[in-house]
């Protein structure tokens, strides 16, 4: 008897008590038995895929010289990136070139989450608006965006709009502080003189000082009704205060301007077309899926919700920011996590328009030059799978806490 | 003793009453419409008013570029260089074969014809709900149908067809391939995977939960880097696959692990007296799964699948990034051409691209939204 046998007459107790007696047929109908037996297969099978694809692997990797290991890590990379938020020259090495596209995508997914999420939940709502001619232009905002291919959007963004603005010398100028060309956007670039810290003191505190009045205005409405003007003291606090301290400090803060020099603009700073069309080709594609969320969401919630809220004399705007919203919210959330990691993903099709995001940098640039196809797929893959993981698991948390609490 | 009053004379007595008066002039017809759904109130009105002035800016010169400005014949480039306020139709319409066909030979472009004929009938007769025998429908779909496509556009030397290289594949005819395929081979592997996933034997459940979400959790592009760059390196050395089945291969692994969720989200919806029933009666696990389950769950998520091959239809746009010729990879090359190359060849491209993929996605989101309808209305009591 082998092992997963005695484990089956075990656990089946007293059916197989007399296993003496048990013929084979009575095991081979055992769907326990059966059950371990085709775990077994199967674990055998992939071992065995695994095994073969590993060795295939090693016999074509040492037969075509290709590295093994992660040594390349540490190799000079030879070519430059011409978006970086870190520093970076075409002497650093493979693994810089990594944080630098893996800061890139995150710097476009974030831009992208940022701006799809207002862009989606307005148009969801809109769609819904009793405004019929809104209702009809958002509608067909969403039919446009959801149904026409992604890369035929950034395509569209970067080769039918971006490359065919004027060359340098012709720029768009917005009253001299912005240049726009072909070369992308050049917006001023502060220069931070002696006592600019002041002014950044000065921003926190002036957050922390509307934190903390929101917080007293909160608990005051708890306890007597008063209502206070959160938004207008929180703004005066943030913008006024750092304000104030620019003028005290005596304005340590110099700006400097894109200007023509030779074919080229100099100074300023350059958002290249590569990131804009990235970016808006993402927020333009995933807006029209989080409306659809969010029209969803909205319709979900009771009607009769936004009809005590309307007994309750709140207006529309009220009523969806105070009563529908927040119920809808529960609905909209997971699929719009899903959403924000599909503009993650979806970042990669920086490929087409070169962007230099981690898949560009690391699975094009740096495979390439390498050859080592199998470490650098395994950590660009890698990378993408934790933060899907890690998202994954903080919907978990997320929907726990938002589960309906019943009695 | 009181009188009773003497009867008032009565200069006029009303027999009939009055004809009712029209309602008000802002409460009938259109301009009770208007005033209710356009100018209810006054941040309404403006948003109306905004809304008009937007499409009567926007609107009239986007017409008047794809029409009347538009140049519909020339030999080459030059007269739409000429007139750079209208689209360029003329350039579709002279490259529409290769937008069609790739560089697939000309003599033989008939086989691509039929192959999507056979493909659109097939199709049709899968998806029309009212269509009988609809299980040898599917049977032609998804087992006939790929093996005729695979000699007809492949070619074979016993049946006399030529074989066509596919460096030479490209086109439309790329794009709807290689969305059938994966809709073709993923189906069965997600119902697979699906089924692994919700099974009791833990080794399975792992091996299929491990699959999906690794393969959901990274972008389509890496998986066909992965495809193109790994699959021959754990392949045996003298066995290198072909270059269009490499990306193929990617595509359906994908495209799996999403429709083993689709079909997985059909499955629990299956009342558990179906699963009782089917075992009550003797049926084994394959038995109830094909005669009981899968009918209901399958015909429960055709929605979510119709989903997902609109999804799948546009993700194959990526496959460019393999070296695959799609279409709108064709668009590309076709604006670079010299004898075209002019600033309304780009938009005109993407223009034309556009249309297509939104009349195909559009026309299929319909068909889900209907399908979602009919089978809701089953459910309803």
């Amino acid at each position: 008897m082998t092992a997963a046998n005695i484990d089956a007459a075990v656990l089946t107790g007293g059916a197989m008590a007399d296993s003496s007696q048990t013929s084979a047929t009575s095991l081979l109908n055992d769907p326990r038995v059966r059950g371990y037996a085709y775990q077994a297969l199967l674990v055998a099978a992939l071992i065995g895929l695994v095994w073969s694809a590993s060795h295939n692997a090693y016999v074509n990797m040492e037969a075509r010289g290709i590295p093994m290991g992660f040594g390349f890590w540490d190799q000079t990379a030879g070519f430059d990136i011409n978006q970086k938020l870190i520093p970076y020259s075409a002497l650093s090495t493979y693994g810089q070139a990594f944080w630098v596209g893996l800061l890139n995508t995150a710097l476009v997914g974030a831009l992208g989450i940022a701006l799809a999420t207002p862009l989606g939940f307005a148009i969801g709502v809109a769609r819904l608006s009793p405004n019929w001619i809104l209702a009809k232009v958002a509608m067909v905002y969403v039919e446009i965006m959801r149904n026409t291919p992604l890369l035929l959007q950034l395509l569209f963004w970067y080769n039918a709009v971006l490359k065919a603005l004027p060359n340098p010398r012709q720029s768009i100028s917005l009253y001299d502080l912005a240049l726009l060309n072909n070369r992308g956007l050049y917006v001023p670039r502060p220069v931070f003189g002696g006592g600019a810290g002041w002014i950044g003191l000065a921003l926190v505190l002036g957050a922390a000082g509307a934190l903390a009045y929101r917080l007293w205005a909160r608990r005051r409405q708890e306890l007597t009704g008063k209502q206070a003007p959160v938004a207008a003291i929180a703004a005066l606090l943030c913008l006024g205060l750092p304000a104030l301290a620019y003028f005290a400090a005596g304005r340590p803060i110099d700006f400097d301007l894109a200007h023509l020099a030779g074919y080229n603009l100099s100074g300023g700073v350059q958002i290249f077309p590569e990131l804009a069309a990235l970016v808006f080709g993402l927020v333009t594609y995933t807006s029209g899926f989080i409306a659809e969320i969010v029209r969803a969401g909205v319709l979900a919630v009771s009607s009769g919700q936004s009809e005590a809220a309307s007994a309750l004399g709140l207006h529309r705007g009220l009523t969806m920011r105070f009563v529908v919203i927040p119920q809808a919210m529960r609905l909209i959330t997971p699929p719009l996590t899903s959403q924000y990691l599909n503009i993650v993903k979806n970042s990669s099709l920086a490929v087409f328009i070169g962007y230099p995001d981690l898949v560009q940098i690391f699975a094009g640039t740096v495979l390439n030059q390498t050859q080592a196809a199998v470490q650098v797929m395994a950590i660009t893959m890698g990378v993408y799978l934790a933060i899907s993981l890690a998202v994954a698991f903080a919907l978990n948390i997320y929907n726990a806490r938002q589960a309906l609490k019943e009695r | 003793m009181i009188d009773a009053p003497a009867p008032i004379p009565l200069a006029y007595l009303r027999t009939a009453p009055e004809p009712t008066l029209p309602a008000p002039i802002f409460s009938r017809g259109a301009l009770a419409w208007m005033r209710e759904n356009l100018f209810s109130s006054w941040s309404s009105s403006a948003m109306t008013l905004i809304l008009l002035a937007l499409c009567l800016w926007l609107i009239p010169p986007v017409v008047a570029w794809a029409t009347i400005n538009a140049i519909w014949l020339a030999p080459d480039g030059a007269l739409c260089r000429a007139h750079q306020d209208g689209a360029c139709w003329a350039f579709v319409a002279q490259k529409m074969d290769y937008f069609r066909y790739g560089s697939y030979p000309q003599s033989e472009r008939w086989r691509v014809d039929l192959t999507e004929i056979v493909g659109a009938v097939l199709i049709v007769l899968l998806l029309w709900p009212r269509a009988r025998r609809r299980d040898i429908g599917a049977g032609l779909f998804f087992v006939g149908f790929p093996v005729l496509a695979f000699f007809l556009l492949r070619g074979s030397d016993w049946l006399g067809l030529p074989v066509v290289d596919t460096v030479l594949w490209g086109g439309i005819f790329v794009s709807l391939l290689t969305a059938l395929v994966g809709i073709v081979f993923s189906l069965p592997l997600g119902v697979l995977l699906a089924l692994g996933r919700r099974s009791s034997l833990p080794v399975v459940k792992l091996a299929s939960i491990i699959y999906i979400e690794f393969v959901r959790g990274v972008p389509f592009i890496t998986v066909l880097f992965m495809a193109n760059f790994m699959l021959p390196l754990f392949l045996p050395e003298n066995w290198t696959p072909d270059r269009l089945l490499r990306p193929l291969i990617g595509t359906v692994l994908f495209a799996a692990a999403y429709m083993a969720e689709e079909v997985r989200g059909g499955l629990q919806s299956i009342n558990k007296g179906q699963f009782e029933g089917a075992m009550a009666l003797g049926l084994n696990f394959w038995r109830m799964m094909g005669l009981v389950i899968l009918p209901q769950a399958l015909t429960l998520v055709i929605p979510g699948i119709v989903n997902n091959f609109i999804g799948l239809f546009k993700d194959t746009t990526l496959v460019s990034v393999v070296g695959l010729l799609d279409f709108l990879a064709t668009v590309e090359n076709a604006s670079k051409d010299t004898v075209w190359i002019g600033p309304t060849i780009a938009p005109t491209g993407y223009a034309f691209a556009a249309l297509f993929y939104f009349v195909f996605c559009f026309a299929m989101s319909r068909y889900q939204a209907f399908m979602e309808r009919r089978l809701a209305a089953g459910r309803r009591r």
